[in-house]
């Protein structure tokens, strides 16, 4: 039967159902701030997004997407190749690339067919692609459409990786790395320094997806590689503008002139219209702005790091060091969603993490902080989740 | 060169682990299906094929690869 795949997804929905919640589907009612929303009837602190930088409610976004939509019309009804490349497209690629400092850029409807879609161009039958194991979705999307052939190489693990371009010996020179800067779910950092000597070592290309780290790492904010001083080694910048700029929308950046060929290569980009004048307009509002507001990164890793110190010194199982994205481990599927519910009724919007989305078999509260955060905002949510071992929802024995 | 048979008594053996069934392992026994591998555990054990042979087994073959046999065979092919 066609259906009989789906079962133990409407199963797990269904013990959702007898339970009452509904974590995947929560409903934000209204959104009353970039930190602030109303989720099941209750004003709620937003800690399960990914608004980095606050930039989903800045009133300059908001009037730069208003005033293009009045300039523009609401969509563009069509492909970037055809009636959909509007000058906006054109000023946004211009100025991704120029925040990148390198000459060539590709912007895309979305962060997903950027990575899905610069994943299954690149490297075809023939070649190889290494990427590493705990990649997100668009990225195992991408590598399987491509045709080449595909290894994995362990988490974070450069000396992995290594032994892999070893043993591939001659054909190590055209092979396709790929890496991203923060990973989403535990908010960990690629080695990309080590990752970087291992390319140098053996030749090949390096594909970093920057999703979460743009915005976030370096000191003008490109992302990951920034952070670790190897921009000159990445072949090809990959991220979105949903995250950190607020939007929605995602780019390919490189200092290859061959990517004005790929471009025309790519059918997540030919096949698909383009972004609406209005969330271009705001994406380059944002970008705008968190360039010449580097205190905004400032903040963030200032409520980083109070919201990981104090769930750390509550006794919580988090990651190994402070990052904008704070993971709790839970016990197991039903503490993670009692979790859930009880820090919602806390007044705390977080988000559940279970297997596959999250790495091996981890079940996650994930948190994520945003500069637009007030500290007390980040003390309230560490209060709930004080309240939560007090009842006993999360027992700090057990998982610690 | 190694042969087959000694490709099918290494995957044997590092299948001991994940053999909480006690099967007696055939070139006809299912990974997934008669053994019960998890997907995760399936990744293991891949892992421990490719340390020992030196070798990496791409993610594309793994559709193809149903039996112990099966796995065997492509183990065999990427090692010559
Ligand atoms: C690593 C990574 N790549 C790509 C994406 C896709 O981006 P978007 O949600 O903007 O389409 C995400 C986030 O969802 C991500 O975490």
């Amino acid at each position: 039967m066609l259906f009989d795949k789906f079962q133990s997804m409407a199963s797990f929905q269904a013990d959702l159902a007898e339970r009452d919640i509904a974590p995947f589907g929560a409903v934000a009612e209204q959104i009353l701030s970039a930190t602030e929303g109303t989720v099941q009837g209750k004003n709620v602190i937003l800690a399960g997004t990914n608004n980095y930088l606050g930039m989903s409610c800045d009133p300059r976004c908001i009037r730069a997407a208003q005033q293009a939509a009045e300039q523009w019309g609401t969509g563009t009804t069509g492909s970037r190749l055809a009636n959909g490349s509007f000058a906006e497209h054109q000023a946004l690629e211009t100025e991704i690339a120029d925040f990148y400092g390198v000459d060539h850029a590709i912007v895309f409807s979305t962060g997903y067919s950027a990575t899905m879609g610069m994943c299954a161009t690149l490297a075809g039958p023939g070649e190889t692609i290494l990427l590493d194991g705990d990649s997100h979705a668009s990225i195992y999307s991408g590598v399987k459409q491509s045709g080449a052939e595909i290894i994995r190489f362990k988490h974070n693990n450069p000396e992995d990786l290594a032994k892999r371009m070893r043993r591939l010996g001659d054909r190590a020179g055209s092979a396709l790395i790929i890496a991203e800067g923060i990973y989403s779910m535990l908010g960990d950092v690629a080695p990309l320094k080590e990752i970087a000597a291992v390319k140098r070592e053996y030749g090949g290309y390096l594909l970093v997806d920057e999703a979460h780290s743009m915005g976030v790492l370096g000191q003008t904010g490109r992302g990951a590689a920034q952070a670790a001083g190897v921009e000159d080694d990445v072949d090809f910048s990959v991220g979105t503008f949903s995250k950190s700029l607020g939007s929605i929308g995602g780019f390919c950046v490189s200092h290859h002139p061959e990517l004005e060929a790929i471009r025309y290569c790519i059918s997540a980009y030919i096949f698909t219209a383009s972004s609406s004048p209005s969330v271009v307009a705001s994406t380059r509002e944002a970008l705008r702005i968190i360039t010449a507001q580097p205190e905004l990164r400032e903040n963030l890793w200032n409520n980083a790091h109070q919201l990981y110190d104090g769930l750390k010194a509550l006794g919580l199982g988090v990651g190994p060091s402070a990052s904008p994205v704070v993971a709790v481990e839970m016990e197991d599927r039903s503490a993670t969603i009692q979790g859930w519910q009880a820090l919602l009724d806390a007044g705390v919007y977080v988000n559940l993490v279970v297997p596959p989305a999250s790495p091996s078999t981890n079940f996650l509260l994930r948190n994520s902080v945003s500069a637009a955060h007030s500290s007390a905002q980040i003390d309230t949510i560490i209060a709930a989740y004080a309240g939560l071992i007090e009842n006993g929802v999360i027992s700090i024995d057990k998982k610690a | 060169m190694t042969e087959y048979q000694e490709y099918l008594d290494f995957l044997y053996s590092a299948l001991a682990a994940h053999n909480k069934k006690s099967l007696v392992l055939t070139e006809e026994i299912s990974l997934v299906a008669d053994i019960g591998l998890s997907s995760l555990e399936v990744m293991e054990f891949i892992e421990k094929i490719e340390d020992h042979f030196d070798i990496s087994i791409p993610l594309n073959i793994l559709p193809d690869v149903n039996t112990i046999g099966d796995l065997a065979k492509k183990v065999r092919e990427l090692n010559l």
